[in-house]
């Protein structure tokens, strides 16, 4: 946690000296009140010294007035310090994160990264803001107690040594019984959560099943584990405060005691008593507060290791030095021995794959799953970076190029279709900003979307709800598809992109697709040996290899593996 | 299917668990604001009558520990009464009365001093009582210590009842869930049902673990301070007692400002993550049209946003600690005047502004606490709200009270003039009419949203129908227990769902109590049984969470094997459209088949094979069947079918030649 505290806290360097400042002035004030405050006992009360003990009250409220500017600017600058903070190192892991390629991506997980976006965020910045406030006071204040007692009596002031350490040895104490409670009540939170999860994710099978009185046990199970565990953690903490508050008032009880004797010996005049009283319960409540703070600070500490973790981690992909701008070969997509294994993984997912593919042809890609052509077209728009051989676009290296101009050249639809929240126009303008409407029109068009955007009362500002939820799921589709004719790319790449559409919108679509796209380079992924029957070429992928590239009729004649494919969807006639 | 939150929770501080210190208190302003908080709050209050013995006895116990605490000043003031006394008489000589040391000090012109010690307990030349001392603190240890007791038992005994009562809340809505028609799922988000079993009843256990103990005591400590700073000195009392309602009103002007603030900071904050959510989890695609300069440009304008309101909601509720310390020294020093005034005209005692003193501290703590558990409290009532509102959603129909007894199930399936409408205005199905004959097989067929899947959940009594009727072997679905009905169908969907557990739980899942013999040929059956033994632990292989490391093929075996074990009469099946690679195809196009053999099948077809071998074939379109018949039949007419089948093929070919 260090680490990045440092990191970030250079720009506030300033600010943070002026905060300490602030609580020092702020601690002298406190521990110089209870002075005043014997004084005005000591040589106003007891001497019936009037005017004294108004001279001494003005003393107070000045002293508590400077306090309370010390403490209001104190909180200013600590709030602004601790969120600036806060604010600055969402701004590095969102950055970072937007870097990210897959790879790094999957290896962290999107909802991971959220969480350690805003909630991990929000766990150190808590601590940040005790730490400039209580927990950089109290040791302050204790100390400053210590030494204030100390000026008091010196002989009372032994029992400093005793009292502390038993308030420390209890919250020791309670503190090693509740950590491994704290861990254990986390778990069966997220056991309540995942049941009950799953339980709204299945329904219809639940129903279906009639197993609603087994799911019914299964929570019950996980809501009587969290309900015990939350009754310890409870009751524990039930003993922690008023067994803190017994400590403080045996202490006083203690001090009253021992403090009479001196007093009566002559050896410390009663309005010392006073004093050092008000220094005891400084100290206990310096101690105590430190202690309840530090309690945060393991939570924290593993948050700030998972920020760390994020901004440690290098983007895989990145633009190169000098990058090259393709020359006039347009569209020109050629993979050559291309070979690709993901991180840490012993076997290439592809081995050895090359091809081409030009302007005005489709080049289809099937194979089961796990065969690879998923990751074949990842490579494409650099999701992922080979780590064999190369692919060309236009004659140049794709890592060779700047990332920004490689994207440009491409449109691409994922086979999960994903909108933004926002209209319909948002969403297709996202290739390109300064769409007229007639292109996003036109793109309807092509996607057959027209259709069902007409009919939406507020037509292309319709809104889409995040991850384009009301809309259906061949609409989602469509929409992607738009979306990525909008800019008219050089290369276009389907991933499965059809899936969710019947079979005559796909047909439809197919054929305009094809019209729209006649200047451009196709590379579609497919399930549907029928979808892809008509293109320049296939190509059919195994376990990572190309066990066959050619036509329709080529593939027929020569490759096994096709013919496996094509026999299990289609019947005879239609193969012929 | 998977749904994003779009409401969230209103929530406190990120610390969950019994949290400490400012965190709770001051993050607890949500801006979530209960719209019956009275209702709410009785209602939610009704959750312990059956503990209202325990929380007399709480209640009791509280009294008892507050006031033992408040009488400890008191006492100590006595005890250091003595001390100073002592002090005084030390400071005459011996065998002088005490009347004669008043006296002495009157006619040495020091005529307040003479007040002071004529009011005083003063044994001229005598030190410190010691054994009175003693005997006192003797008494104010045994009395904090009987305080500390009391507080331990109250705060253990209100653990029990606050836990007990969550889990019944927790144990209400899951019930209540499981009596929610369909309908209720399909139109509420996900996460924000999720939301509010978890987030919302979790913020209601805190409240009730550690605030109502807190304001409870609070109030206590108020009255009960109160009480004895009047019995001490009634002058000195209303100078604090003035101290109450501008502590209050600072507190309150401070904790408004400053909530508003926190609300701004948790709405931004929501917002925010909305929007790294939404950019996460479209990395791809925000990468591929180069958009991450404008998300990142979003970003800093969301993130802005909450850092101004979270510094303003931070700064701002700083404010009230050292307000409370200002007011609070004001007051001392008030005590410290007048108390000394009163000291040295003897008509108060040292030990009295002393204990008063302490009293006064004592008093704006639990003053600046209620504010803020205020705070807290209505937070915890508008979760309270959002879990009622759960509770009293419309349950399903209540079941036939005779209910019909299916036995001997043949799958003779009629379903006559049927009508049905998600919303009100918008019909979906009207007057479909149907015939399946026991064993026959039903392929359903038309574009996305024709309501083939309404269908389905009309068959299984998902969904309540609006007009005709559905009948099974003559008896009508509705006369029959829901339990019953649903046992006689199977159903295997495309979504499928496996829960975290092991193979053999998973596909035993189709039928209680199966035994190990019946789940290894229900796998064998569905062809997985290769499948599952290829796996490190075969059949106890634990699957992970929404089975990740399944492929969508095999997953769809397991359901089909979950359906073999189930054995149903008639079955309702969604055939696989994309994702999942031929080979898995052919084997679950196998095992399909065999299901299906005796059994009336309704079938959600996408595969010709499958639509042609069915006996009839319903096309339907807009929610209504267009037209119904076997393949020849609707090839025949030439109508809608006639294209759909032709667009599939020919079409493609056409355009591609």
């Amino acid at each position: 946690m260090t680490r990045l505290l440092v990191r970030f806290a250079k720009p506030y360097r300033a600010q943070l000296a002026l905060v300490l400042v602030l609580l020092f002035a702020q601690a002298i004030t406190n521990l110089y009140l209870p002075e005043l405050n014997a004084d005005i006992i000591n040589n106003g009360v007891i001497k019936g010294d009037i005017p004294h003990i108004w001279r001494t009250g003005g003393w107070i409220i000045a002293v508590t007035l400077l306090m309370g500017i010390t403490s209001v600017a104190g909180a200013y600058w600590g709030s602004k310090v601790s969120m600036g903070l806060g604010r600055d190192m969402r701004r590095a892991i969102f950055s970072r994160v937007e870097e990210f390629s897959r790879s790094e991506l999957n290896a962290f997980g999107a909802p991971s990264l959220i969480t350690r976006n805003t909630n991990d965020v929000q766990q150190v910045q808590m601590v940040l803001v005790m730490a400039l406030s209580v927990m950089v006071l109290a040791p302050m204040m204790a100390i400053g107690g210590v030494i204030m007692a100390i000026r008091q009596d010196v002989v009372l002031s032994s029992m400093i040594a005793v009292i502390v350490p038993l308030m420390g040895a209890l919250i020791w104490v309670v503190m090693r019984r509740a950590l491994p409670l704290f861990q254990s009540m986390q778990v069966k939170v997220d056991r309540v959560n995942q049941v009950m999860r799953e339980k709204l994710s299945g329904v219809r099978v639940i129903r279906a099943f009639v197993r609603t009185d087994y799911e019914q046990r299964r929570f019950d199970e996980a809501n009587r584990d969290l309900t015990d565990v939350q009754l310890k953690v409870t009751q524990l903490f039930a003993v922690t405060m008023p067994a803190m508050m017994a400590i403080f008032n045996f202490s006083t009880v203690a001090i009253i005691w021992f403090g009479a004797a001196r007093v009566d010996s002559g050896a410390m005049p009663i309005g010392n008593l006073t004093a050092f009283l008000s220094y005891i319960m400084q100290i206990l409540m310096a101690v105590l507060m430190a202690v309840l703070m530090f309690v945060m600070v393991p939570r924290a500490a593993a948050s700030a290791e998972r920020i760390q973790e994020v901004l440690e981690t290098e983007p895989t992909v990145r633009d190169p030095e000098h990058p090259v701008v393709p020359d006039g070969r347009r569209g020109v997509l050629s993979f050559e021995h291309v070979e690709f294994r993901y991180p840490g993984a012993e076997d290439a997912v592809l081995h050895d794959v090359s091809f081409s593919a030009g302007p005005g042809e489709t080049t289809a890609i099937i194979g089961s799953t796990g065969s690879g052509k998923s990751t074949l077209i990842n490579l494409i728009p650099r999701f992922y970076d080979v780590t064999g051989g190369r692919v060309l676009l236009g004659g140049v290296d794709i890592r060779d190029m700047d990332r920004q101009a490689l994207w440009d050249r491409i449109g691409f639809v994922h086979q999960r279709a994903f909108l933004f929240s926002g209209t319909v126009a948002s969403n297709l303008r996202y290739a390109k900003e300064d769409a007229t409407d007639e292109e996003l029109w036109h793109a309807l068009e092509v996607a057959q979307g027209v259709d069902f955007v007409a009919e939406m009362p507020e037509g292309l500002d319709a809104p889409i709800t995040q991850g384009g939820t009301n809309v259906s799921g061949g609409q989602r589709q469509r929409l992607a598809i738009a979306r990525a004719l909008v800019n008219r790319p050089e290369v276009y790449v389907f991933d499965d992109s059809f899936s969710a559409l019947d079979f005559t919108t796909d047909a439809r679509l197919r054929a305009a697709l094809k019209r729209e796209t006649a200047e451009a380079t196709v590379i579609i992924v497919a399930q549907r040996v029928s979808t892809i029957m008509d293109a320049t070429r296939i190509i059919v992928l195994d376990r990572g290899e190309v066990v066959g590239i050619g036509t329709h009729h080529e593939l027929m004649e020569t490759c096994r593996t096709y013919q496996e494919i094509v026999y299990s969807q289609l019947s005879e006639e239609e193969v012929a | 299917m998977s749904r994003k939150t779009t409401s969230e929770p209103p929530r406190r501080g990120p610390g969950g668990g019994p949290g400490f210190g400012p965190g709770h208190a001051m993050m607890a302003g949500s801006g979530a604001k209960p719209k019956d908080f009275k209702a709410s709050f009785r209602r939610l209050a009704s959750y312990f009558r059956d503990d209202v013995p325990v929380l007399i006895v709480i209640l009791l116990l509280g009294i008892a520990s507050v006031a033992f605490t408040v009488v400890g000043p008191k006492l100590l003031g006595n005890a250091t009464q003595r001390v100073f006394e002592g002090v005084v008489g030390q400071q005459f000589p011996e065998g002088v009365s005490k009347a004669q040391a008043v006296e002495g000090l009157r006619a040495a012109g020091e005529d307040e001093i003479a007040d002071m010690l004529a009011s005083m307990d003063v044994e001229p030349g005598q030190g410190v009582d010691f054994a009175e001392v003693r005997s006192i603190l003797a008494l104010v240890a045994a009395v904090y210590a009987l305080s500390a007791l009391f507080g331990w038992l109250q705060q253990w005994l209100m653990a029990g009842v606050a836990m007990r009562s969550i889990y019944q809340l927790r144990r209400q809505v899951d019930e209540k869930l499981a009596r929610l028609p369909l309908s209720y799922y399909d139109s509420q988000p996900r996460g924000d049902i999720l939301s509010r079993v978890t987030n919302d009843i979790d913020n209601i256990s805190q409240t009730l673990q550690q605030s109502l103990i807190q304001v409870v005591t609070a109030l206590l400590t108020i009255i009960g301070t109160l009480g004895i700073m009047f019995w001490l000195s009634p002058l000195l009392a209303v100078i604090s007692v003035v101290t109450i309602p501008v502590s209050m009103v600072v507190t309150v002007m401070i904790a408004k400002r400053s909530q508003k603030q926190f609300a701004a900071q948790w709405a931004h904050t929501g917002e925010l993550n909305g929007h790294v959510e939404e950019m996460f989890t479209g990395h791809d695609v925000v990468k591929v049209f180069g958009r991450q300069q404008e998300a990142i440009r979003v970003f800093e304008e969301h993130n802005e946003r909450v850092y101004e309101a979270s510094f303003k909601a931070q700064f701002i509720s700083g404010l009230i600690r050292p307000a409370m310390m200002f007011i609070n020294n004001l007051n001392y020093v008030a005590i410290a005047i007048i108390g000394g005034v009163g000291i040295t005209r003897g008509t108060i005692s040292l030990g009295d502004v002393q204990a008063f003193i302490q009293y006064s501290r004592q008093f704006t703590q639990p003053i600046a606490q209620t504010a803020s558990i205020a705070n807290v409290l209505q937070s915890t009532i508008a979760s309270a709200e959002r879990v009622f509102e759960l509770l009293d959603e419309d349950e399903e129909l209540p079941e036939a009270e005779k209910p019909a007894r299916l036995e001997h199930v043949n799958g003779h399936i009629r379903i006559e003039d049927l009508s049905f409408r998600y919303e009100p205005e918008t019909p979906l199905i009207e007057d479909l009419s149907l015939d399946a004959r026991p064993g026959s097989t039903v392929a359903i067929v038309g574009p996305t949203g024709a309501g083939k899947t309404t269908l389905v959940n009309l068959l299984m009594r998902f969904y309540e129908i609006d007009g005709g009727r559905i009948s099974i072997d003559g008896t009508d679905i509705r006369d029959v227990a829901r339990a019953d009905l649903r046992r006689t169908f199977g159903m295997v969907l495309q979504d499928t769902w496996l829960f975290e557990g092991t193979m053999r739980d998973n596909i035993a899942y189709g039928r209680e109590g199966a035994t190990e013999e019946e789940i290894v040929s229900a796998a064998r059956a569905a062809r997985v049984d290769h499948f599952v033994r290829t796996l490190p632990d075969g059949y106890d292989t634990v699957l992970g969470d929404e089975a990740l490391n399944v492929s969508q093929g095999e997953r769809q075996l397991l359901t089909i094997a979950r359906a073999f074990l189930a054995d149903p009469e008639v079955l309702i099946l969604d055939e696989a459209t994309s994702s999942v690679d031929t080979r898995t195809e052919v084997l679950i196009q196998e095992a399909m088949a065999e299901l299906m053999e005796g059994r009336t099948s309704f079938v959600i077809a996408h595969r010709l094979s499958t639509i042609r071998n069915a006996e009839t074939i319903i096309v339907m379109d807009h929610g209504r069947i267009i037209e119904q018949g076997n393949h020849a039949e609707l090839m025949a007419r030439r109508g809608f079918y006639h294209d759909l089948y032709n667009s599939q093929f020919v079409a493609a070919y056409d355009e591609a030649s």
